[in-house]
């Protein structure tokens, strides 16, 4: 065997390992989509309540007669949640396909499990923060544990997404402090970093 | 030079062991049909890799019934993953030759 030949295994090697445990198959376009999915669920919710962009209002979680917004607020979460859902299948069973790789094998099961189990606490937690009447908390909460849940995913696929999870974490503990601002924060955590992310994997792995 | 011929482990000279044994390093447990997906091979040349390199003691087999149907998943042991280890710096010491 020659330099190259064994240069050729050492790569084959490291691209089985590489293969075998982390799901590689995440498209840039999918962060774009989910981006873009929060962005239009924040001007959905924004401009029907008319609500502030700039105050330190809090969001009127807790009153009462403000339960119709609640309901509303919950209603365009899911719808976001849902689209975003699937566009982001959409658009990796797309890079999935282009590069011969399976979309539901064991990797993407790893890192379904490992995102999900942060982001049901975090949704869990909000429900309780919603319960005990500190629900100006909420945004920030959510921020947190998302990026607590890419963070924990990013040992699972691509290890990009643990910067992503990283700027969520810290947006989320800006917004804890800064309490007031929540939808402000929400629209830069869910759209506007997703689609900066995406941009960027999407130069980078799939150009 | 011949030293270092020596030390490249006769166990994975074959592609497919070397690439099982990959596989493994970073899997606590891999089944069968995914090793096969994996590295695309027969049924037949998988099964006799994986043969010779239970016959080294390289891996474990775990023989379990899912259901009624049988699932066979293999593991490295620390000797395979000794042995693997000591392959990769030997082909490494080659290439800086």
């Amino acid at each position: 065997m020659n330099q190259t030949e064994h240069i050729q295994t050492l790569t084959e090697i490291r691209n089985l390992m590489e293969r075998s445990s982390r799901f590689l198959s995440l498209s840039g376009l999918s962060g774009v989509s989910v981006g873009v999915c929060a962005c239009i669920g924040f001007f959905v919710l924004k401009f029907y309540w008319n609500l502030p962009l700039f105050s330190k209002d809090t969001l009127p979680f807790n009153e009462l007669e403000y339960r119709p917004f609640v309901i509303f607020i919950l209603t365009d979460a899911f719808v976001v949640l849902l689209s975003a859902i699937i566009f982001a299948i959409y658009f990796t069973h797309r890079k999935a396909k282009k590069t011969g790789m399976a979309l539901w094998d064991k990797s993407a099961h790893r890192l379904v499990i490992n995102l999900a189990i942060p982001l049901f606490a975090g949704g869990i937690f909000s429900f309780v923060m919603y319960w005990h009447h500190i629900a100006n908390l909420i945004p920030a909460v959510t921020l947190i544990f998302y990026g607590m849940a890419l963070l924990n995913a990013s040992k699972y696929t691509l290890h990009d997404i643990r910067a992503l999870g990283i700027g969520e974490i810290i947006l989320g503990l800006i917004a804890s402090f800064i309490v007031g601002y929540g939808l402000l924060f929400w629209f830069i955590g869910f759209g506007i970093l997703h689609i900066i992310y995406g941009v960027i994997m999407y130069f980078k792995y799939e150009r | 030079m011949k030293d270092l011929l020596d030390s490249l482990d006769k166990a994975f000279e074959s592609r497919v062991r070397l690439g099982i044994m990959a596989i493994l390093m970073v899997n606590e447990q891999v089944d069968f049909n995914q090793l096969k997906e994996l590295l695309d091979v027969t049924d037949g040349n998988l099964a006799s890799h994986l043969k010779q390199l239970e016959a080294s003691s390289y891996i474990i087999v775990n023989k379990k019934f899912v259901g009624r149907k049988p699932n066979t998943t293999y593991a490295a042991t620390t000797e395979g993953k000794e042995a693997f280890h000591n392959h990769l710096n030997a082909i490494e010491k080659l290439i800086k030759k």
